[in-house]
C-alpha cells in the first residue's frame, strides 16, 4: 500500500475545474515529483492534499486513512508536512520563532536539539537566529522554510517549489538538502517547474497538464521522453 | 502637479503639510499663552499628569482588546466597550455585596482581586459569545458585514443590560483604604490612581510576557500573520482566536473595575460607549495591531485628555475648558487619521494584508 494515495480529485475555485480527476501514489521512501507549466495544478494539488482547499470528488489518503475527516491542522499530527508556496516564513517572527512553530504540534523535549541540527544543515539560519525573518534573502527565507517543516519530524514532506526565484547555485544546495532529507527517512513529494532539477532527484513522476496527470513513470523514462523533454527540458 | 525643490509634489500632501503647520502653530501659541500667563503651578501639572496616566492605563487596557482582535481577524470589534460594560456592570452589585457586609473594607486587597477576577470572567463570557455567535459565521463574509454585525452586537448587550436593570445609575463603593493621596517627589498623588496605574502596569507586562514568549503567544502572532500557514504549521486558528477574545476580555474586565475604583460613578448600560471610542482611538493611535502601540496610545491619550483642556485650549481663550475632554480625545482621532493613519508604532499595511 502506497503511503500517499491521491485518487480522482476534483477541485474547484469558484468555477474554474482546477484539478480534473487527478490521482497519483507516494510510496514510502520515495521521492516523487509532480511538474508541469503554470497554472497546471500544482499548487492546486498540494493543498487540496494538505486540506486548505476540499476537493468535491475524490480522495486523499494517508497510509490507508481517508484525510477528509481531518482539518489542515491536524494532517501535521499525522506525519505531514508542507513548505508552502512563496516558503511563507513568518516575516515578522525571528528566524528561531520560525523553526519553533515548525515545531507545533510537538510536546516532547528534543525540540531544542532539532533546532541545533536545523542550524547544523543551514548555519546561515543560525547567524541570524535573533532577526525577523522578513529581513532574509529569498534563498535564506527559502532554508527557512524547509528547516520549518522539517522541525515537525514528518513522514511527508510536501514541497512547493522549493526553486522558485532563487539563483542557480542555490537551487543546487537546495535540491543537495532534499535529497539528504530524504536519505534520512522522509518521503518527499516535490512540486516544481524547473523540471530539469526535480527528475534528477525524483524516484518517479508524474506530469500535470490543465489538471490532470498526462504522463507518469520514473524519473528516468520521464527524462527520456520525448515530449517532456519538448515541453518542459526545454530540448527540441 | 508641480515641482517644488525637485521634488513632485500633489495637491493633497500640499493640503496635508499646509494642515499639519497649522495645527502645530496652534497648539503652540495656546502652550506658550497658558504658560506665560502663570496660572497653573508644577503641582498642577503633576496632578493632571497621574489623573491622566490612570485613565490612560484604563483606556490603554480595552484598547488592547482592539488591538489584538484587529491584529488575528483585521476587524474592529465594535462591541467591544460593550465587553468593558458587561463587567464593569456585572460587577457593580458584588462590590456594593461585599461593602455591605464589611469584606471590602475588612480585606480590600482580596476583595478588589476577587471583584477582578469575577468582572474579567463575566467580560470573557461575552467576548466568548460574541465571537461564537456573532463573528464566527461571518469569517469568510466581506469585511462591511462583520462590522455591522459588530454595531448590532453592541446594541443588542446594551439594550439587555438596560432591560435587566434598566436606566438608573449605580455606583462602585468607596474602598476606604483607597482614600487619600500618597507623597512622591514632594507632590501629593491620590492613592487610587497609583493603583490604578500599577495594576494595568503589571497586566500589560503578562500580556506581553505571553505573547512574546510563550508557545501560544508566539502562534497567535504567526496566525496573525498567515493564517493558511500557520495551520500548516499545526496551528488551530480558531482556538487561538478564541483565546485572543477571551485575553481582549478579562483585560477590559479589569478595566471595568479599575474605573470603578478611579471613578465609582456612572455605572449604567451606555457607560461603554465613551471608554470604547477612546480606546479604539489609543489603539489606532498607537498602530491598530500593534500590542504596544495600544498600551502607549492608551497612556498618551488619557494624558492629552487630562492635560489638554488647560494647556491647550485654555491658552486659546476656549470658555469651559475643562468640559472638553472629549472634544480633545476626537479632534486627535480625526488628525491622527490624517496625519499618521498607520499611529505611532504601526506599519503601513502590505497589500498581502489587506
Amino acid at each position: 500500500m502506497a503511503m500517499l494515495e491521491v485518487k480522482d480529485i476534483h477541485t474547484y475555485y469558484d468555477n474554474i475545474h482546477a484539478l480534473k480527476g487527478v490521482s497519483l501514489e507516494v510510496n514510502e521512501g520515495e521521492i516523487v515529483t509532480l511538474i508541469g507549466a503554470n497554472g497546471a495544478g500544482k499548487t492546486t494539488t498540494l493543498r487540496t492534499i494538505s486540506g486548505l482547499i476540499r476537493p468535491t470528488a475524490g480522495q486523499v489518503k494517508l497510509n490507508g486513512e481517508d484525510l477528509a475527516d481531518y482539518e489542515t491542522h491536524e494532517l501535521v499530527y499525522k506525519g505531514i508536512s508542507m513548505v508552502p508556496e512563496g516558503r511563507g516564513v513568518f516575516a515578522q517572527l525571528t528566524v528561531e520563532e520560525n523553526l519553533e512553530m515548525g515545531a507545533y504540534s510537538r510536546n516532547d523535549n528534543r525540540v531544542r536539539d532539532d533546532i541545533e541540527n536545523i542550524y547544523t544543515l543551514f548555519p546561515r539560519l543560525q547567524e541570524r537566529r535573533r532577526q525577523v525573518a522578513g529581513t532574509l534573502s529569498g534563498g535564506e527565507q527559502q532554508m527557512l522554510a524547509t528547516g520549518r517543516a522539517m522541525m515537525a519530524r514528518p513522514k511527508l514532506l510536501l514541497l512547493d517549489e522549493p526553486s522558485m526565484g532563487l539563483a542557480p547555485i542555490l537551487v543546487e544546495g537546495i535540491f543537495d538538502t532534499i535529497q539528504n532529507i530524504n536519505k534520512e527517512g522522509t518521503t518527499v513529494l516535490l512540486v516544481e517547474q524547473n523540471a530539469l532539477m526535480a527528475l534528477s532527484i525524483a524516484d518517479r513522476g508524474y506530469v500535470l497538464q490543465t489538471g490532470e496527470i498526462v504522463l507518469s513513470d520514473t524519473a528516468k523514462k520521464l527524462s527520456n521522453n520525448k515530449m517532456v523533454q519538448k515541453a518542459y527540458l526545454g530540448v527540441d | 502637479m508641480g515641482r517644488f525643490f525637485g521634488r513632485r509634489i500633489n495637491f493633497g500632501d500640499l493640503v496635508v503639510q499646509l494642515l499639519q503647520v497649522v495645527v502645530l502653530v496652534i497648539v503652540v501659541v495656546a502652550l506658550y499663552n497658558t504658560i506665560t500667563t502663570g496660572r497653573y503651578t508644577s503641582r498642577h501639572w503633576v496632578s493632571l499628569i497621574f489623573a491622566g496616566l490612570a485613565q490612560g492605563s484604563i483606556y490603554a487596557l480595552i484598547a488592547l482588546g482592539y488591538t489584538m482582535v484587529y491584529g488575528i481577524l483585521r476587524m474592529i470589534n465594535f462591541a467591544h466597550g460593550e465587553v468593558y460594560m458587561a463587567g464593569a456592570f456585572s460587577t457593580v452589585f458584588l462590590a456594593q455585596h461585599f461593602a455591605s457586609n464589611g469584606f471590602l473594607n475588612a480585606q480590600p486587597v482580596l476583595a478588589i482581586t476577587v471583584l477582578i477576577l469575577f468582572a474579567a470572567l463575566v467580560s470573557m463570557a461575552v467576548a466568548f459569545l460574541l465571537e461564537r455567535i456573532a463573528y464566527r459565521p461571518l469569517r469568510n463574509a466581506p469585511r462591511l458585514i462583520p462590522l455591522i454585525t459588530a454595531i448590532g452586537a453592541s446594541f443588542t448587550l446594551q439594550y439587555t443590560f438596560r432591560g435587566f436593570y434598566g436606566t438608573q445609575f449605580r455606583s462602585y463603593p468607596e474602598v476606604t483604604a483607597l482614600r487619600g493621596t500618597v507623597s512622591l517627589f514632594g507632590y501629593s498623588i491620590p492613592i487610587v490612581q497609583l493603583v490604578v496605574l500599577a495594576a494595568a502596569v503589571v497586566l500589560m507586562f503578562v500580556l506581553y510576557w505571553y505573547v512574546e514568549r510563550t508557545k501560544a503567544g508566539k502562534a497567535m502572532r504567526a496566525v496573525s500573520e498567515d493564517k493558511a500557514v500557520a495551520r500548516l504549521m499545526g496551528i488551530d486558528i480558531d482556538k487561538v482566536i478564541v483565546t485572543t477574545f477571551l485575553i481582549g476580555g478579562a483585560l477590559a474586565g479589569a478595566a471595568g473595575v479599575f474605573n470603578g475604583l478611579y471613578r465609582p460613578q456612572g455605572v449604567y448600560y451606555f457607560m461603554g460607549f465613551f471608554p470604547g471610542v477612546k480606546a479604539f482611538t489609543a489603539a489606532v493611535l498607537g498602530g491598530i495591531g500593534n500590542i504596544p502601540g495600544a498600551m502607549v496610545g492608551g497612556l498618551v491619550l488619557g494624558m492629552l485628555e487630562s492635560l489638554g483642556p488647560n494647556a491647550i485650549l485654555e491658552g486659546l481663550g476656549i470658555p469651559g475648558a475643562n468640559q472638553l475632554k472629549d472634544v480633545i480625545a476626537f479632534t486627535f482621532l480625526v488628525l491622527i487619521l490624517i496625519f499618521r493613519p498607520q499611529g505611532i508604532f504601526g506599519e503601513r499595511l502590505r497589500e498581502k494584508k489587506v
